[in-house]
């Protein structure tokens, strides 16, 4: 039963054939718990379109929500980042099918989230899972494609190969609320990367449904954390986060209330890498995120480490 | 040990033109400021004036980049790869056969020893555009189309400012990878050491280069501020502090500009107990004396393993007694003059520091010339990591020496800096070379060697090191528009 339909039926007495739903609270995802926000504040979502009825209080993260998510993907970075391609690409497959086993329900939330029909929401939801799928496989293919041996004029051994980069934070798109946040979210863990996302501001549901795919996956505690909020209230102690390494800006657009220049000003302090939203000039547009894409993304959170020794017999 | 004694073996000067004053080059030859302000280049040996050079203006920085931009819409663009990579040919030969009046006047300008300026920095210069000549018409085959199989465009205009310590080396890592690409440049030298650049700016000629494809304006900080914020630049590509490099993606911050930014390390460089001592102790000099350690990537904390510190040390300081110090230009010479007054006086406020912090200094005793900027080859050790010369870029011949016990504690001392540029390691085990390769959060590695560079060789840093990569396919990628960035 639908929550509307639910709530439509609240006044009246329950008869012994109908069940009252019970509902779910949307929690933040911090370290591998499920915690409210430290602050104690909640806002309300509502369903797009023309019944904009209310949905759920989504927790209301703050600076601190923030902080203890940074701490929580520094603490869990080494042991990600060191852990074999293989591992990792098995790992982030395992969230594909744990979300295949969800698809009614994430429908059901990206429906009511984005106000589209259910055959609609249902081919977003088969994209973000093939989504997936597409970058987890590239967990143990980066390397060969981005590094390669150096033919440098000397007998020296000249290896490069990618890292990541560290902690990224990202902000999610604000209106593809799981294809979008996907697209964002996946290829920065895929190399190794840990990271803090701020959800969709307007439409967090299905991101909150994700961290509890994610709990229940084999992703460790840490690499992946959610906060739900007011984007603009959160993001500039994200960006200006000394323990934060880079920042995706994907969801600046259309974003309330925020200017990403002020971001990436921030970022400046200690050189995070910065993914500028797409769109021209001051301008940030949302892209469409369903052509496959390239490796843009991966490439954006992932440093070059050469190593040299010398040759002799 | 006592010194061989060897007769002074100066480099002639007799083979160098130095005009007593230069213009801007821009659009293809030499033109007067608008504004008409000067300074000085002088020989940090002798302090003795080579050259006046132009302080390039805002409007000299707005022409510069108009010249580039027409000669991107223009020629330049039009201009088949194939083509485009002869003009690179042609500069990479005209280096090499005018090789030694560079080595001559690098070594004038910057105050580096000869030896290295003709063996290291003019012949890996030749390289850099050789290398990237090839790249010009197989942009396609680079692996960075996008997933559509689009292959590559150049960006556009490319605004360059870079450092005084390896002027014409760091005008070829910027240069060659621009043109190769199909960009035009605007570049600005460093304040202090203008004329290689400038004589560059003859090759360009000699090499029939259409105009407005390379400008080079000289200047200091306010003429690289202009060039990095002037609108009509597409990528900045940086070399320098770490300052200044936050400075400049700060006010890039907004923009849709690109940057790469190469910026200030402070390398550990560590040496285990089964290392072969006199090929580290080799390998430390080499980290922190080449250059007069006016090097960014600079091994100038040196981690021994606890057991066999004593040992090191003492054979290190008995191979620093050795080191030659004095005239750049003579043959014999290791060590050179320290680049200016200010980075002089910037080596012994911290060197100072560090004695008053507590650590033990030993210089070399070495005699060291009236005229000019010298500092001797210095050595400290008892230092502790909270100490501001094992934290602080020093960007001169001195080293830190810190111990450890375990490889835990060597990696954890290592990464224990906001840089990440390089690092070292000296083990004669292999697994534990690749262990630590693995550890140590730093762009490049040099395990059993230091200071090695090659065009084909990717340099760049983590963290405030900077971001974006130089040399190899990586570095032609900060050049180009690829996949999504297109």
């Amino acid at each position: 039963m639908s929550p509307t339909a639910s709530r439509r039926k609240a006044t009246e007495p329950a008869t012994p054939e109908q069940r009252i739903e019970v509902r779910k609270t949307y929690k933040l995802y911090i370290g591998g718990a499920f915690s409210r926000s430290e602050s104690g504040r909640t806002y309300k979502i509502h369903a797009a379109g023309r019944s904009g009825r209310f949905l759920a209080n989504a927790a209301m993260g703050s600076r601190k929500d923030a902080r203890d998510a940074v701490v929580a993907a520094r603490d869990a970075f080494e042991r990600w980042a060191m852990a074999t391609a293989y591992n990792r690409g098995q790992v982030l497959y395992r969230v594909a099918e744990l979300m295949e086993g969800r698809r009614g329900q994430f429908a059901t939330e990206v429906a009511a989230a984005e106000g589209l029909t259910p055959a609609r929401a249902d081919k977003v939801v088969s994209a973000a899972i093939d989504r997936w799928v597409w970058y987890a496989g590239w967990s143990d293919k980066i390397a060969q494609v981005l590094g390669g041996v150096n033919p440098v004029a000397g007998p020296y051994f000249n290896i490069s190969a990618p890292e990541p980069t560290g902690v990224v934070a990202a902000l999610a798109p604000q209106c593809s609320s799981l294809l979008g946040l996907i697209c964002v979210l996946a290829p920065i863990v895929v190399s190794g990367n840990t990271e803090v996302i701020l959800t969709s501001e307007h439409r967090p549901l299905p991101a909150v449904t994700l961290s509890e795919v994610l709990a229940t996956s084999d992703v460790p505690a840490g690499v992946i954390n959610l906060i739900t909020g007011r984007t603009a209230e959160v993001a500039p102690w994200l960006a200006a986060h000394q323990d934060v390494n880079a920042v995706d800006l994907a969801g600046a657009a259309d974003a309330d209330g925020l200017a990403w220049a002020d971001l990436e000003r921030a970022g400046a302090d200690n050189l995070k890498r910065v993914l500028r939203p797409a769109g021209d000039g001051a301008d940030a547009v949302e892209p469409d995120w369903s052509p496959v894409p390239d490796l843009t993304r991966i490439k954006a959170y992932l440093e070059t480490k050469t190593i040299w020794h010398p040759k002799g017999g | 040990m006592a010194k061989f004694e060897y007769a002074p073996a100066p480099e002639s000067r007799a083979i160098l033109h130095i005009r007593p004053s230069y213009g801007l080059f821009i659009d293809g030859e030499f033109v007067q400021s608008s504004g008409g302000s000067t300074f000085k280049t002088i020989n940090p040996s002798s302090e003795e004036v080579l050259a006046e050079v132009t302080e390039a203006g805002a409007a000299d920085v707005d022409i510069a980049v108009r010249a580039a931009r027409k000669a991107f819409d223009g020629p330049w663009g039009r201009l088949p790869g194939a083509e485009r990579a002869k003009y690179l040919f042609r500069i990479a030969r005209i280096l090499q056969e005018r090789s030694r009046e560079f080595a001559v006047l690098e070594s004038l300008d910057n105050g580096k020893p000869i030896k290295e300026s003709r063996d290291v920095d003019i012949p890996l210069a030749a390289a850099h555009f050789f290398y990237h000549a090839g790249w010009a018409d197989k942009l396609d085959h680079a692996g960075l189309s996008d997933g559509a199989g689009q292959p590559p465009r150049p960006l556009g205009v490319v605004g360059q400012v870079i450092p005084w310590n390896f002027p014409l080396l760091m005008l070829s890592w910027k240069i060659a990878p621009a043109l190769a690409a199909g960009n035009t440049v605007v570049l600005k030298p460093a304040e202090t050491t203008p004329l290689t650049a400038l004589l560059f700016a003859e090759v360009c000629q000699q090499a029939d280069l259409p105009a407005g494809v390379v400008n080079i304006i000289t200047g200091a900080g306010q003429t690289g501020r202009h060039l990095v914020e002037h609108p009509g630049v597409d990528k900045v590509a940086f070399t320098g502090s770490t300052h200044v490099g936050k400075a400049i993606a700060r006010s890039l911050a907004g923009t849709r500009k690109r940057a790469t930014l190469e910026l200030g390390g402070k390398a550990a460089n560590i040496v285990f107990d089964d290392a072969a001592i006199d090929q580290a102790v080799e390998g430390i000099v080499n980290g922190i004396f080449f250059n007069q350690g006016h090097v960014c990537c600079a091994g100038s904390r040196l981690l021994v393993q606890e057991s066999v510190a004593d040992d090191v040390v003492m054979r290190l300081k008995r191979r620093v007694e050795t080191l030659r110090v004095g005239d750049p230009l003579d043959k014999n010479t290791d060590v050179g003059a320290i680049n200016s007054a200010a980075q002089l006086a910037r080596i012994r406020e911290l060197t100072q520091i560090g004695e008053s912090e507590g650590a033990t200094r030993w210089s070399a005793p070495c005699v060291l010339p009236e005229r000019g900027f010298w500092f001797a080859p210095t050595v400290f050790t008892g230092v502790s990591q909270a100490h501001r010369i094992a934290r602080e870029e020093i960007f001169g011949p001195v080293l830190s020496v810190l111990t450890f016990r375990t490889p835990q504690e060597a990696v954890a001392k290592a990464n224990n800096t906001p840089y990440g540029l390089s690092a070292g390691v000296w083990t004669e085990k292999g697994s534990r070379i690749l262990w630590m390769a693995d550890q140590l959060r730093a762009g490049v590695i040099w395990a059993n060697t230091f200071n090695r560079f090659d065009p084909t060789s990717p340099f760049g840093g983590y963290q405030e090191s900077g971001y974006g990569r130089e040399g190899g396919r990586h570095g032609l990628e900060a050049y180009l528009r690829t996949g999504a960035s297109r």
